[in-house]
């Protein structure tokens, strides 16, 4: 279980947010919602102890991130699989060595145990075969997928998926959902999904927590969010709408 | 960002790297990667350097020199004592600065900006013994190799130009380079390299590191680090032939 509490976190005189305080249940998949710039990424960087903030606590399974040793941090770490925004995969190596990466570095594995692992993990997000592949070969979808293997490889308690579906077409951002969806369903993880496209959150979440204005300003169930007449949530949901439905034409 | 505080955060990126180098099983493989890169990979354009810094200093020499009260064989004894003990380390440190120093800075800063880094300490790596310290060991080890290369290229293309230039035969060369010949050169030569290995790597690891932006930023930061490489150089040698010599 991750517990955040009074959270704040600014860059220089910026704030980005203050007080936010919720919990992230076992085995959920909630959604953190909120406007490009509201701090959404930011605030998942928290969860590991990537940023630091100017106040407030983190707990993971009663553990304070910030508090932690190096040794210590590094092993609750290692319970997280994070999908990047740009899926951050490593140019440097194949598409097999990026999600082998935390098994030959954290694991006693051997190299044959190494290769049925990855090939699993790349057989669980339909990339079968890619391994050899360099990642600049793989198409926008294609590395979210091989991000999506890296991070579940070792078998984590927890995903972050940090804007799984920008700058994918509808129909790739339909299959990431899907994927999501079995990650959640298959593995019995716990998902955060930070994400502006409502098209996913109805879809996988079953909470959602809304940023606005330097707060976390909603939280609730998904469809106590369909029914919130909380004007800046509706009026983020009635913008996103439109873009779906702009979205349905394109595809047309 | 003030100087002072940059130069909190250059400490303190070491810091973490000197805390951290306990953890050889962790950059083994990039060291080795580091050594080919700055090493093997630097060879050509060091040899390159060497042969025409020690032909044009030669061909130099001998204009100013043009005295017959000046034996011919004291070109080669200033040719082979200013390679060892100055030009091999500083003008070869220089070309690294921008070779080495450029590359290291890129390869980090994209990985930062495209968060790389991120991903590499989210699975549990320590990002500064994975990545700094390969580079900075690295640096440390080949620019004194590289220096020697560049010092015995530098005599041989001393050698080639005293002798296609008509200046003085190779063999009187050699008596020159020979007579005022002191290890201690040697070492003071290798202790400087040395130094200018850890400045260039440092530099070019700490800009990398805390690349910001985009594609313009990791511009920024190569540009910087680069420039504060050469800088930092040619001061350091300041100081060092001050102290040691």
């Amino acid at each position: 279980m991750i517990k955040i509490r009074n959270l704040q976190k600014s860059f220089g005189d910026n704030l980005v947010w203050s007080d936010v305080s919720f919990d992230i249940h076992d085995g959920e998949t909630i959604a953190i919602i909120g406007r490009s710039g509201c701090g959404k990424s930011v605030l998942i960087k928290h969860f590991i102890a990537l940023l630091y903030p100017d106040q407030g606590e983190v707990f993971i399974d009663d553990k304070e991130v910030f508090e932690l040793p190096y040794t210590e941090l590094r092993k609750i770490r290692q319970r997280f699989g994070v999908l990047f925004q740009g899926s951050a995969l490593f140019d440097s190596v194949s598409t097999f060595d990026n999600v082998a990466f935390p098994l030959r570095y954290f694991t006693s594995q051997t190299e044959e145990e190494i290769r049925e692992n990855v090939n699993n993990a790349l057989k669980m997000v339909n990339l079968e075969g890619v391994g050899p592949k360099s990642t600049a070969e793989l198409s926008g979808g294609m590395r979210k997928r091989v991000g999506v293997a890296r991070a579940i490889v070792h078998e984590p308690d927890y995903i972050m998926y940090d804007e799984p579906t920008s700058g994918l077409d509808p129909q790739t951002s339909d299959e990431i959902n899907e994927l999501m969806m079995d990650m959640a369903e298959n593995l019995d993880i716990t998902s955060i999904v930070v994400t502006h496209d409502m098209h996913s959150v109805l879809k996988i979440s079953e909470r959602v927590a809304f940023l606005d204005q330097g707060a976390l300003s909603w939280l609730g169930s998904l469809e106590e969010m369909k029914h919130t007449d909380y004007k800046p949530l509706v009026n983020f949901m009635k913008a996103s709408e439109y873009q779906i439905t702009n979205k349905s034409k394109e595809s047309v | 960002m003030s100087p002072l505080r940059q130069f909190g955060e250059y400490c303190n990126l070491l810091y973490k790297g000197v805390r951290s180098a306990t953890e050889v099983g962790m950059y083994r493989s990039n060291l080795t990667n580091e050594l080919v890169k700055i090493g093997y990979e630097s060879m050509p354009i060091i040899i390159l350097t060497g042969i025409f810094s020690g032909a044009v200093m030669t061909i130099q020499t001998s204009y100013q020199l043009q005295s017959a009260l000046i034996p011919k064989s004291t070109i080669g004894s200033i040719v082979s004592k200013s390679m060892i003990i100055e030009l091999a380390a500083v003008v070869s440190s220089l070309v690294l600065a921008g070779k080495v120093g450029a590359r290291i800075s890129t390869e980090l800063g994209t990985m930062r900006v495209s968060e790389q880094i991120d991903a590499l300490e989210s699975m549990g790596f320590n990002s500064v013994s994975f990545l700094v310290i390969p580079r900075i060991i690295g640096g440390i080890i080949m620019f004194p190799v590289l220096y020697l290369a560049a010092a015995a290229f530098g005599i041989g293309g001393g050698v080639l130009a005293g002798v296609v230039s008509g200046a003085l035969p190779a063999s009187e060369f050699m008596e020159g380079a020979r007579t005022f010949f002191h290890p201690a050169d040697v070492l003071f030569g290798l202790i400087k390299a040395t130094v200018f290995g850890y400045i260039v790597t440092s530099i070019a690891c700490y800009k990398g590191y805390y690349a910001t932006g985009g594609a313009e930023g990791v511009g920024t930061s190569t540009t910087r680090a680069t420039v504060l490489g050469c800088i930092y150089v040619l001061l350091a040698d300041l100081i060092l032939a001050t102290i040691l010599l």
